[in-house]
């Protein structure tokens, strides 16, 4: 099925603030665009508009959690982290604020609006900051199960979301949520695949095309961009000897840069990084831009087989 | 709480001030001068005005207190230290140090009775704009005040949270402005002219009160008038230095470290 990023929000931010009255939402005149108008009508004294001053919207954010409430901020990920990366480090992270920032609109899939809007530093510069955890979503059911795993952990984190549809790659009730996990989704020898977002569906396309080149793909989805799930990376570095990291970001200091430290550190590997490559987006329909930056699936086959040939030498 | 007379808290303000310039020169660095114009206001919010208990410093209903332009902790932690947060040698040999509670700016994980880390212009103004709302979120009837430095509302985020306190009713948030009339590269007026800084801060939709900073009962008489169901400003007109002849309104003296025989010259004049 495939189903929008955004209308999985209402319906989880609903459930979380009927369990836990302590919950605050807070946006940045996004509540129409990021399609939590159905959570406005039934907990109106949830939600905290905060009109578009996003500085200012992660400083009272801030305030809420040191008085003991749970604030859960929603937003375009290019304004609500980008924007105010040094509100979010000084007032949030530093003093470790239990605040929850969940960031729609993440990478090119933004789509016609351009590369004003097209988050792709949003999950390096949140991953630089100590104590806070970063995550992604690849679907609606992962969503859900996301939104309900962070508002019940303490601390501050980043949860990055695409902007519109994605095909359901889990079931409603197995959606893989744990800070620090990742999913092993096609078990594979020859190549690793370690994907985030919405590059998890391309990863998935990609691994059944490399079949037709006899190679074995390894999928995993790494959803949990820090703290990374160290184990499970490096078990299949180690089984594949080779690996390709696919992120709608750039591919710096994002997925593919996490997983380049941590393959020095323990199993130095041929590494393919598929994503943006030190350049800015554009208009353009999501497809057309995944094609033209590098990001759909035949861009995934051509990095597994790269990746493939340096491991055989 | 203990009740002080006007003359004894104008005696305290002395007594911080001297630590101030103490605890400034013993560290070899800091902010003089935003430190010393500030005394005033936090000695009329301490010792008359902020419910708190130190020996209880994370009382869920206690005021809350954010000083915005954190670079001027030595004059919050003289008042914090003087009220029994923590020992008084901690100023002399925590200040500035490594491994120690008392940060260059304030810091609410390290420091007890710190209600809000700051020292980045503009986020303390916002993070007190959350707690007052959180306030009355939770039903709670503490309030929360805030000092902002007249440089420091440059930051377009200081009229972000301006409009936002106002737009949600928060009447109880009070912010006393530092109107000190210089900034880090100089004089506020060539730096960045304000303006009618009232006019401001009223058009925002703020209950807005002038006093003189330096003056303890004109600051509490404003602390104690009606907000008329608004967020309340109080803009104090001080000098920066204050205290100190030769460190009155002289830009040195704005991060400046004074040398052996200034601080000897500081020292006796503030007696």
């Amino acid at each position: 099925m495939v189903r929008s990023f955004r209308d999985a929000l209402s319906e989880a931010l609903n459930a979380e603030v009927e369990r836990d009255d302590k919950i605050m939402v807070l946006t940045a005149d996004v509540a129409r665009a990021v399609r939590i108008d159905n959570f406005l009508k039934k907990h109106e004294a949830n939600y905290v508009s905060c009109g578009i001053a996003e500085a200012n919207l992660i400083g009272v954010a801030a305030g809420l959690a040191s008085v003991g409430l749970e604030p859960v901020i929603v937003g375009f990920s290019m304004f609500i982290a980008e924007k105010p990366f040094e509100q979010i480090r000084n007032i949030v992270a530093y003093p470790g604020f239990n605040v929850k920032i969940i960031a729609t609109h993440g990478g090119l899939c933004v789509g016609q609006d351009g590369a004003t809007h097209q988050a792709l530093e949003d999950l390096a510069i949140m991953r630089l900051m100590p104590k806070m955890s970063v995550m992604t979503a690849c679907d609606v059911p992962q969503t859900k199960g996301m939104i309900h795993e962070i508002c019940r952990h303490t601390g501050p984190v980043y949860l990055r979301l695409g902007r519109d549809r994605a095909l359901d790659i889990y079931e409603e009730e197995a959606a893989g949520t744990r800070i620090g996990g990742a999913d092993l989704l096609r078990d594979g020898v020859d190549v690793v695949i370690i994907a985030a977002g919405l590059m998890v569906e391309n990863a998935m396309a990609a691994a059944n095309e490399l079949k037709k080149h006899s190679i074995n793909a390894a999928v995993i989805n790494a959803y949990s961009i820090k703290p990374l799930c160290k184990e499970l990376i490096e078990k299949y570095l180690k089984i594949c000897g080779c690996a390709v990291t696919a992120e709608d970001h750039q591919i710096a200091c994002g997925l593919g840069g996490a997983v380049c430290e941590l393959a020095g550190e323990v199993c130095p590997v041929p590494i393919e990084r598929v994503g943006v490559k030190d350049t800015f987006g554009e208009s353009g329909d999501q497809n057309r831009l995944y094609e033209k930056y590098g990001l759909n699936s035949d861009s995934i086959v051509d990095a597994a087989l790269k990746a493939y040939k340096r491991k055989k030498g | 709480m203990a009740v002080y007379s006007i003359k004894d808290l104008e005696l305290k303000a002395k007594q911080i001030r001297r630590t101030v310039v103490d605890m400034i020169y013993n560290a070899k660095s800091g902010h003089l001068g935003g430190s010393l114009s500030m005394v005033d206001m936090l000695v009329a919010l301490y010792y008359a005005k902020l419910n708190v208990d130190p020996d209880n410093p994370g009382w869920e209903d206690r005021d809350r207190f954010v000083l915005s332009k954190g670079h001027t902790a030595p004059a919050y932690y003289a008042v914090l230290a003087d009220k029994g947060f923590f020992p008084k040698e901690c100023l002399y040999n925590q200040y500035r140090r490594i491994d120690s509670i008392l940060q260059g700016h304030p810091d609410c994980q390290k420091t007890p009775g710190v209600d809000m880390s700051a020292g980045s212009l503009g986020i303390g103004m916002s993070a007190a704009c959350g707690m007052a709302l959180g306030a009355k979120r939770l039903g709670k009837d503490f309030h929360t005040y805030a000092i902002v430095g007249d440089g420091e509302m440059n930051e377009g985020e200081i009229w972000e949270a301006a409009m936002f306190a106002a737009f949600h009713h928060l009447d109880n948030i009070t912010v006393l402005i530092d109107k000190n009339n210089m900034q880090n590269d100089g004089l506020t007026n060539e730096v960045m002219d304000m303006g009618d800084v009232d006019a401001k801060w009223r058009s925002f939709g703020w209950q807005v009160y002038h006093v003189n900073g330096h003056d303890i009962a004109a600051i509490l008489d404003a602390l104690n008038k009606p907000n008329y169901g608004a967020p309340k400003a109080i803009v104090c007109d001080t000098l920066k230095g204050k205290g100190v002849s030769f460190m009155e309104m002289n830009i040195r003296f704005h991060g400046g470290c004074p040398t052996e025989q200034e601080y000897e010259l500081a020292m006796k004049e503030l007696g």
